[in-house]
């Protein structure tokens, strides 16, 4: 399911701070790596004539997965390619992607997912996994052939970007699930009630004067899938969660018995509809920055496990159709680069979440809620490996992004906690 | 929350000197506003003079923007410019490169090329003047960006109220109508909080945007609430901002019937505003535009002198009686 450049390397990394509590591991360690598999932890290791990496006052943590990325690719490869945003995903210290499939064309056919995947096992250098579209065309009318989809090694099925509007066809997609044993993603939007929606509507909206895109229109969708994949008895993931009636609901469902999973990404963790007054067109997104109360139970959700993963919603968008009034603006931000910096400086540095918990929503929790193996420290799995270094800080400037798009709504910020090395599959994709 | 400021490196304000503009109501301070309507006084004198034309801005020029149509805005920023003798230039989206798909950018950097002193844009998107302002050298006035502001029409509907009734501090004023596309009601509502006069909302409720309250305002949905206002503030129903089906008000008849404010639904002495064009029949009967408490001409004329008084503002530093600088430059809170 997961498509990209495999290695064999060999390394030691001497003396981090080796942290994976999924594995029972938080201690100051050495880990050697032979021919890309975790061979030992332990001290004062044999390095074997192997690189050794001095891992001293850093965190060695298991990589990260991001389960939502656009890579534009195909149709916009100005704005992401496979090459570049892999790239960027192993600067930001991932070892896996999965790629959303409203491309131009889309992906709902194998053809469109083969030639993807081939290009994919050459360039990236992070493995990616490709969602493909429940509709045809994202168009919300037929389903896809996603029996053969699956067979071609879809990572799961999307409309990400639309809604899948009619009640009837959730449920025709739900069911299918049965055979293509593969998750829905659902991007949850009641159009009608988002329409023209420029921002969360609310006292902010009202005083700038922007169409609202209030919280129910997506926490209304939210139950109505919760209830079908209820019904259905099928499992299904929450893309990009924004409101807190959102989260409340995925929790009841959870208590329930249904067998949902969620993601939120680092702005809606880290800003609220505040952040629009500046009218920076790199802080339009959809879903919309919320208010305070919606962030804050997105942080408690990310806390307690309800919602599962931390998810970029990486969104590249060239310049010139970033550089015009907010409204005309695209919605979408890019966040492989800046994911871990953003949440460590905004939510664990001040004490809102243990790094532990980030670390677990980065990587295992995602891999979870797609059923992907999660990456651990542990003799004999792949080396999925990210060091840390929590101390640096940086200013993010357009000039450091490997991703070929800088709408990037942490651009001139000064962020704590830098990723030093990047292992994905095996292989040192990303030293900085 | 942690303090998280999101301003791109570029949006900072530049280092010297500061650059002023007119964007929105929120970017003055009662001071600032308290100068600008005494500025306009002064001018309102000089205007019965024989002479009416100024010195003040020879050699400035002030180039209106506009990519929406207006008659009393672009007008009144014309003649405002030329009584105080700067050269103006006035561009229409319509005929212009704008026509040919050029970007509010591009246009922004032609225009910045020949060096004016001012742009007064309006644009039917919000955020279009903090656009023209970072790619441009010139102090920038909003003249209506999309829903957003309209702040030289707040300013000249205090000037209006403060010389009809002699104060702004205390007074109740009813707003009317279609708040939610309404920028005309957004600049009002926190020029007459900033100055300390009681507002309230009044109209159906999917046109009162939620949430709006926290800008120092009541809210109802009853025509009757007028009836206690000093002012009664009339917006235009916007129409052409109505899509087909969109269902803000069953029809404009219901409208009319629940909401128009007529000679019934007013009280002797309330003063009526509306910042024009009316709707005749629609939001106001005409018996009420037609009254003698009535201050529409009033604002139009005010519209002249408020605006002299901006322009001046931004590109002097105050002559005595009159403080110098300090429109706060914008993102600079």
């Amino acid at each position: 399911m997961l498509f990209g450049k495999q290695g064999r390397d060999d390394l030691v990394i001497r003396g981090a701070h080796v942290l994976d509590t999924a594995a029972g591991v938080d201690a100051v360690l050495d880990v050697r790596v032979d021919g890309g598999t975790i061979a030992q932890l332990g001290t004062n290791l044999e390095t074997n004539a192997h690189r050794v990496v001095d891992g001293q006052g850093l965190v060695l943590a298991p990589a990260f997965v991001d389960p939502h990325v656009h890579l534009r690719t195909p149709g916009r490869e100005d704005e992401e390619t496979i090459a570049s945003g892999t790239a960027a995903a192993a600067a930001g210290g991932y070892c896996a992607i999965l790629a959303m499939p409203n491309t131009e064309p889309v992906v709902d056919s194998a053809a469109v997912l083969g030639s993807l995947a081939e290009t994919a096992q050459a360039e990236a250098d992070v493995p990616v996994g490709f969602l493909a579209a429940i509709t045809r065309n994202q168009g919300g009318a037929e389903l896809t052939e996603m029996a053969e989809l699956a067979s071609a090694g879809a990572a799961a099925f999307t409309d990400d970007g639309q809604p899948v509007v009619a009640p009837g066809l959730m449920r025709r997609a739900l069911q299918y699930g049965a055979v293509t044993r593969r998750r829905l993603a659902l991007h949850c939007e009641e159009p009608t009630l988002s329409k023209g929606g420029q921002m969360h509507e609310g006292a902010v909206s009202a005083e700038l004067g922007f169409e609202g895109y209030p919280s129910v229109a997506e926490s209304l969708m939210v139950e109505r899938d919760l209830a079908l994949a209820a019904y259905e008895r099928q499992p299904l993931h929450l893309l990009h969660l924004s409101a807190r009636e959102s989260v409340e609901a995925l929790s009841r469902a959870q208590v329930a018995g249904v067998v949902a999973t969620g993601e939120v990404t680092p702005h809606h963790l880290c800003l609220t509809d505040e952040a629009v007054r500046s009218l920076d067109p790199n802080v339009k997104m959809n879903p919309p920055l919320r208010a305070e109360e919606d962030r804050q139970a997105l942080i408690a959700g990310l806390r307690d496990g309800t919602i599962g993963a931390v998810a970029t919603d990486h969104a590249p968008h060239a310049r010139h159709e970033k550089e015009v009034p907010f409204e005309a603006a695209p919605f979408g931000v890019t966040g492989l680069e800046t994911a871990f910096s953003a949440l460590y400086t905004h939510l664990v540095e001040p004490g809102l979440l243990k790094l532990e918990t980030l670390l677990e929503r980065m990587s295992a929790g995602p891999a979870r809620a797609y059923g992907l193996d999660a990456p651990r420290i542990a003799v004999g799995a792949p080396a999925n490996l990210v060091l840390l270094d929590l101390k640096a800080s940086r200013r993010v400037s357009e000039s450091d992004f490997r991703s070929r798009s800088a709408n990037s709504w942490l651009l001139g910020q000064t962020v704590k906690g830098k990723v030093r090395l990047t292992i994905a599959a095996g292989r040192v994709a990303f030293e900085g | 929350m942690a303090e998280i400021r999101v301003m791109r490196e570029d949006l900072l304000p530049p280092k010297e000197p500061p650059r002023r503009h007119l964007i929105s109501i929120g970017d003055l301070g009662r001071d600032d506003v308290e100068r600008l309507l005494g500025t306009a006084r002064n001018f309102e004198r000089s205007l019965e003079r024989e002479l009416k034309k100024l010195p003040t801005l020879r050699g400035k020029t002030v180039v209106n923007l506009f990519y929406e149509s207006s008659t009393r805005t672009s007008s009144s920023f014309e003649l405002a410019a030329k009584r105080l003798s700067a050269d103006t230039m006035s561009i229409k989206s319509a005929g212009s490169s704008v026509d040919k798909g050029e970007s509010l950018k591009d246009t922004a950097l032609t225009l910045g090329a020949y060096d004016p002193d001012v742009i007064v844009i309006r644009h039917p998107q919000i955020g279009a003047p903090q656009l023209v302002a970072r790619y441009t050298n010139a102090h920038i006035v909003n003249a209506g960006d999309g829903k957003h502001q309209h702040p030289t029409q707040a300013l000249l509907d205090l000037y209006t109220i403060s010389e009809e009734l002699g104060r702004i501090e205390g007074l109740h004023v009813a707003i009317v109508g279609d708040v939610l596309h309404s920028r005309v009601a957004r600049s009002n509502i926190q020029a007459l909080a900033l100055m300390g006069a009681r507002v309230t909302l009044v109209g159906p409720p999917p046109l009162i945007p939620r949430g709006i309250e926290a800008m120092g305002c009541e809210v109802s949905y009853e025509i009757d609430a007028i009836k206690a206002a000093d002012v009664v503030y009339v917006l235009r129903m916007q129409r052409e901002r109505m899509a087909e089906g969109a269902n803000f008000v069953p029809s404009l008849r219901e409208y009319t019937a629940r909401w128009g404010v007529t000679p019934e639904r007013l009280r002797p002495g309330q003063k009526v505003m509306h910042p024009g064009p009316m709707n005749r029949g629609v939001e106001i009967d005409p018996v009420v535009a037609d009254a003698a408490d009535a201050l529409i001409e009033q604002q139009v004329r005010s519209g002249l002198v408020v605006r002299m008084a901006v322009l001046y503002d931004l590109l002097t530093h105050g002559p005595a009686g009159v403080q110098a600088a300090a429109l706060h430059e914008i993102g600079a809170a």
